[in-house]
């Protein structure tokens, strides 16, 4: 009897007689998850006990910008992020406290970690041990993808070289120590989300899966190595485009398969299958009649779990809220029971594959194959994922260019947004809280003086010692530096000592911009007329307008800034773009000694709070008498203070017409120059 | 309420180096109004006005389009402020043909301490103008000359573009990468003036980079300039060749004129913008840029690019006035 007891992908057909359609038994759902985490472990752990109660299956651990980057709660580039995006993890008892009466021989944990994922995986090991639970039973992820970190999501620390050899380090230990551990997530999630056509998802996550086995291969014994290959996981989005959507993983589990037997050998079946879990679409999730987003986040999770042959492993879905700002308990609630009636209600987990034998369906998947092999060729003939980092990062902002002014000309419908906008008031946002989490300000105080007390209690010179050795580790090319790691977890070393450690051997990294070599935009009459303008105002004021686009914070989601950015030198702007990262300091320094008219910041991790303020005075300190207009997630209590600050506009996702953004600017550094209306 | 011209230029005679944002923002403005305020502020900064040449040591980086330029700038600048040298940047752009506006990138790629206000690092764009620098760098540079101790104009060059670094800057700099040819063609083709020194950079890549060395070294000594310095560098760890390049620069500096060099500056500057202003039927009626020029050396030397202008454009409708 086939009863497919082990798990899913299985396409074991039921024997003749019965039913080709149904299977003899209903398939185990995919891992439940939800994306969580936010101010102290103690909080953070109290949200997961609620949620596994909830019947959440296994958990997936959200931390803060600080913990990703390397750096504790009291460096200066933590300022306002700490406890924002996601936990605070300093130093192993802040993990103890994250997992306290959370078995974790018994749990499965994906945590979205990558510069840092050596260093956090060392803690949880350190807990682990230090609970008395064997490490070959530990099961989960950790995400440990730093390409599309220099490519979206920005939380990288260290040049492309030593990241690379960090990820093979973590594989090369893990395959034999921690068996079980998905060492890596390659991500194409953040590809879509930083405006990735499915080809271009599809190919530049093999690409990057090519880089790091080709990185892993020299340093694990060869016999192992189809092992490794097993391990490799994704971790994959799914637009509202579903059908197509579908077809995308399709097309990515044959190519992966071809992938591994062809170029690495590898025969087993076992190892050539494509595991990967989903997150579905943020991108397409509006700020504008927010409750229809949760018909897109059913539709999207559809996508990934209606064929068997290429469902997910592990689900965690968005909230209905996110263009808003961060979603509550509540919300997150309304998103698990939306996997829970999909996998429990509904019929869908009965059945065969219900696409095998389709038409539409092969050929879709045959279209996507070839587009990405095509894209695959293109990275490959740049010298592999790593140098072609620029190049990736061009064509995504490029994509994300098409999708922006499609949506902005009607042509891409988004109901609500664009299309259908005549709404009643949502109720939803209707109590004190305006339907969204907003964490205590007071956790970064908190979280400084905790970390500042636990340097001072602990074993000072143990801790010097291991941070030594770490290193030594580091500068050792042959060496792995996973044990050097954990025994600065064990010892007491924090998360910005680690981090400090390495980067003073492997030197910091800025990555590409993108926005430099993104071809002109295609003319159009709104945009001449834009030049017109800009052009007129320049005349007046006696030089060309000069904007400086900036990202305080450690908040790596660029992909509004380098829009804005390309825009703006479209409209006949001279843009100073300086990335992501920057603090209020160089900021106000940047914009005094560039002269710039109009400074634009952009800012989507929630530190808005902290940051505009901070900018605002170092701007004034610095003598700078510029407006300032701001971009980003921000709840309208707050946009109203920012704007009572001084702060000329701010925009937030509901403003998708980049055009009306661009002639705003060019009014308001016209008035403040007082050349009028007239020229404007 | 605009401020004082002059008091802005005294203030950078004096090595005030915070008035120079505000100098570089009134040199950039176009407007006529701006025009007359900012020769009033480089009358301030003259030779006459400073008791001589400024004592910044003017020097130009150009070379084709991820050479490395602002990483080998990330790796200088340090070394210079090590030694004490306050750094102006003025990092050139292209501007685009279409629209007209920039995306300036530079600036991002030249690590610094915003803190410290020795460093000063400002982008422009070129404007439009063929040959790489837009009037008011030109400007910019001589400015800035008053108040720090190296002023860098970073282009991209290829070929004869690097012809307006050459005329602002004291010594000038061409880095190329291991591997590119075209710097080897171009200048035994004698389509590229030889610079005062050649960079080559990603020294980190070993061999490479020593023979693409050791070709330029070997095709300037066929073209009689063998005592040109060409420099391995690298701004990647492991670190290379950037205080041997930082010497050369120095070296290179201490065996020139450096107020025949100014002048001569000066003088092809003014005559820049006074075509780039008038265009070619102005310039024929001075007599074709040689004649020009040769007019332009009988003027006083302590004058300044835009009484230079004033001059020529004054001959020239004097020597266009009996044909009219």
């Amino acid at each position: 009897m086939g009863a497919s007891k082990a798990g899913l992908g299985q396409t074991e057909k039921p024997p003749q007689g019965e039913s080709r359609a149904r299977l003899p038994e209903r398939d185990r759902p995919w891992v439940m998850r939800t994306y969580a985490g936010h101010s102290t472990a103690k909080d953070s752990n109290a949200l997961y006990r609620s949620n596994l109660e909830k019947g959440q299956t296994g958990l997936s651990v959200a931390f803060d910008l600080p913990t990703q980057t390397g750096y504790d709660p009291d460096h200066e580039l933590s300022r306002g992020e700490v406890g924002k995006v996601g936990v605070s993890i300093a130093h192993k008892a802040d993990m103890h406290a994250l997992f306290d009466g959370i078995p974790l021989d018994a749990m499965n944990t994906s945590m979205t970690i990558n510069a840092t994922a050596a260093w956090l995986l060392a803690l949880y090991m350190t807990v682990a041990e230090e609970n008395g639970v064997e490490r070959g039973s530990l099961q989960g992820t950790t995400q440990n993808d730093i390409i599309k970190e220099f490519l979206s999501r920005g939380t990288y620390a260290f040049p492309p070289e030593p990241s690379m050899r960090l990820i093979a380090d973590t594989i090369a230990f893990t395959v034999d120590e921690v068996p079980k551990w998905n060492p890596v997530n390659i991500c194409s999630y953040h590809l879509q989300e930083a405006g990735a056509t499915p080809v271009q998802e599809i190919a530049y996550a093999l690409s990057t899966a090519q880089a790091v086995l080709d990185g892993v291969r020299p340093r694990v014994p060869p016999e192992h190595f189809p092992r490794v290959f097993g391990r490799i996981s994704f971790f994959v989005n799914a637009g509202i485009r579903f059908i197509e959507e579908h077809a995308k993983l399709r097309a990515m589990s044959a190519l992966w398969e071809e992938f591994g037997r062809e170029r690495y050998g590898v025969e087993d079946p076992k190892f050539l299958r494509m595991r990967y879990g989903v997150q579905v679409n943020s991108l397409g999730l509006t700020e504008a009649q927010p409750e229809n987003n949760v018909i897109r986040i059913v539709l999207e999770a559809l996508a990934v779990t209606m064929g068997r042959d290429a469902r997910a492993r592990a689900l965690q879905l968005p909230a209905w809220n996110e263009a808003l700002g961060l979603p509550r308990a509540w919300d997150q609630q309304w998103s698990l029971r939306i996997q829970q009636i999909l996998a429990h209600e509904t019929d869908l987990l009965e059945y065969a594959d219900i696409f095998e034998g389709s038409h539409v369906m092969d050929a879709l998947v045959e279209e996507l194959t070839e587009g990405a092999r095509a894209e695959m060729a293109a990275v490959a003939d740049r010298g592999g994922a790593v140098a072609a980092v620029p190049y990736m990062k061009t064509q995504l902002v490029e994509s994300h260019r098409a999708r922006v002014g499609a949506v902005e000309r009607g042509e891409l419908k988004v109901v609500g947004k664009n299309v259908f906008t005549s709404a009643e008031p949502s109720p939803l946002q209707e109590g004190e809280d305006g339907g969204i989490l907003t964490v205590d300000p007071d956790v970064e105080q908190g979280q400084i003086a905790a970390v500042q007390r636990w340097r001072s209690e602990r074993d000072q010179a143990a801790v010097d010692a291991a941070l030594g050795e770490l290193a030594a580790a580091a500068a050792d090319e042959s060496s792995n530096v996973m044990p050097a790691t954990l025994a600065a977890a064990r010892a007491g070393a924090t998360t910005g000592e680690w981090g400090a450690t390495l980067r003073a051997v492997f030197g910091e990294y800025r990555a590409p911009t993108g926005v430099a070599d993104a071809a002109p935009a295609p003319e159009d009459d709104a945009l001449e007329e834009l030049r017109d303008r800009v052009e007129r105002v320049s005349e007046a004021i006696g030089r060309r307008i000069k904007i400086l686009v900036g990202k305080p914070g450690l908040d790596g989601h660029s992909n509004g800034a380098e829009q804005i950015a390309i825009r703006a030198r479209d409209a006949g702007m001279d843009v100073v773009y300086e990335g992501i990262r920057l603090t209020p300091v160089r900021i106000a320094a940047t914009a005094v000694q560039e002269g710039v008219h109009v400074v634009g910041l952009s800012i989507l991790s929630g530190s808005h709070r902290e940051l505009i303020p901070d900018v605002l005075e170092e701007l004034r300190a610095a003598g700078a008498d510029v407006p300032v207009v701001v971009g980003g997630i921000i709840p309208r209590p707050d946009a109203e203070a920012m704007l009572a600050a001084g702060v000329s506009r701010v925009y937030t996702p509901k403003d998708f017409e980049v055009s009306r953004i661009m002639g705003d600017i060019v009014d308001l550094v016209a008035e403040h120059n007082g050349v009028g209306a007239h020229a404007a | 309420m605009p401020l004082d011209a002059r008091e802005l230029g005294r203030r950078l005679r004096e090595r005030d180096r915070s008035a120079a944002p505000a100098v570089l923002n009134l040199i950039e403005d176009r407007s006529a109004a701006a025009r007359g305020r900012a020769a009033a502020l480089l009358a301030e900064l003259s030779p006459a006005a400073l008791g001589g040449e400024a004592p910044a040591h003017l020097v130009g980086i150009t070379g084709p389009p991820g050479a490395g330029k602002s990483s080998l700038l990330s790796a200088l600048v340090p070394t210079w402020r090590g030694a004490g040298r306050t750094v102006a940047v003025l990092a050139v752009d292209p501007s685009s043909k279409r629209s007209g506006g920039s995306l300036l990138g530079d600036r991002v790629r030249i690590e610094h301490d915003p803190k410290d206000d020795g460093i000063l690092i400002r982008s422009t764009a070129t404007g439009g103008r063929l040959g790489g620098l837009a009037a008011p760098t030109r400007e910019a540079a001589h400015a800035l000359a008053a108040a720090f101790d190296v002023v860098v104009v970073e282009t991209v060059g290829v070929g004869q573009s690097e012809t307006d670094v050459e005329e602002v800057c004291d010594t000038v700099a061409v880095v190329v990468q291991p591997g590119s040819g075209d710097t080897l063609q171009f200048l035994k083709a004698g389509i590229m003036e030889v610079p005062d020194v050649l960079v080559v950079t990603k020294a980190d890549l070993g061999d490479v980079a020593e023979r693409a060395r050791r070709d330029l070294a070997q095709a300037l000594t066929s073209l009689g300039a063998g005592s040109v310095p060409v420099v391995a560098a690298s701004s990647v760890a492991p670190v290379s060749g950037i205080e041997e390049l930082a010497a050369a620069l120095d070296a290179h500096r201490d065996r020139i004129d450096v107020p025949a060099t100014r002048l001569r500056a000066r003088r092809l500057m003014a005559l820049g913008d006074f075509v780039a202003e008038h265009g070619e039927v102005a310039l024929r009626a001075l007599g074709g840029r040689r004649e020009a020029e040769r007019f332009l050396c009988t003027l006083d030397p302590g004058l300044q690019a835009p009484a230079l202008v004033s001059a020529l454009r004054e001959r020239a409708s004097r020597e266009r006035a009996p044909t009219s």
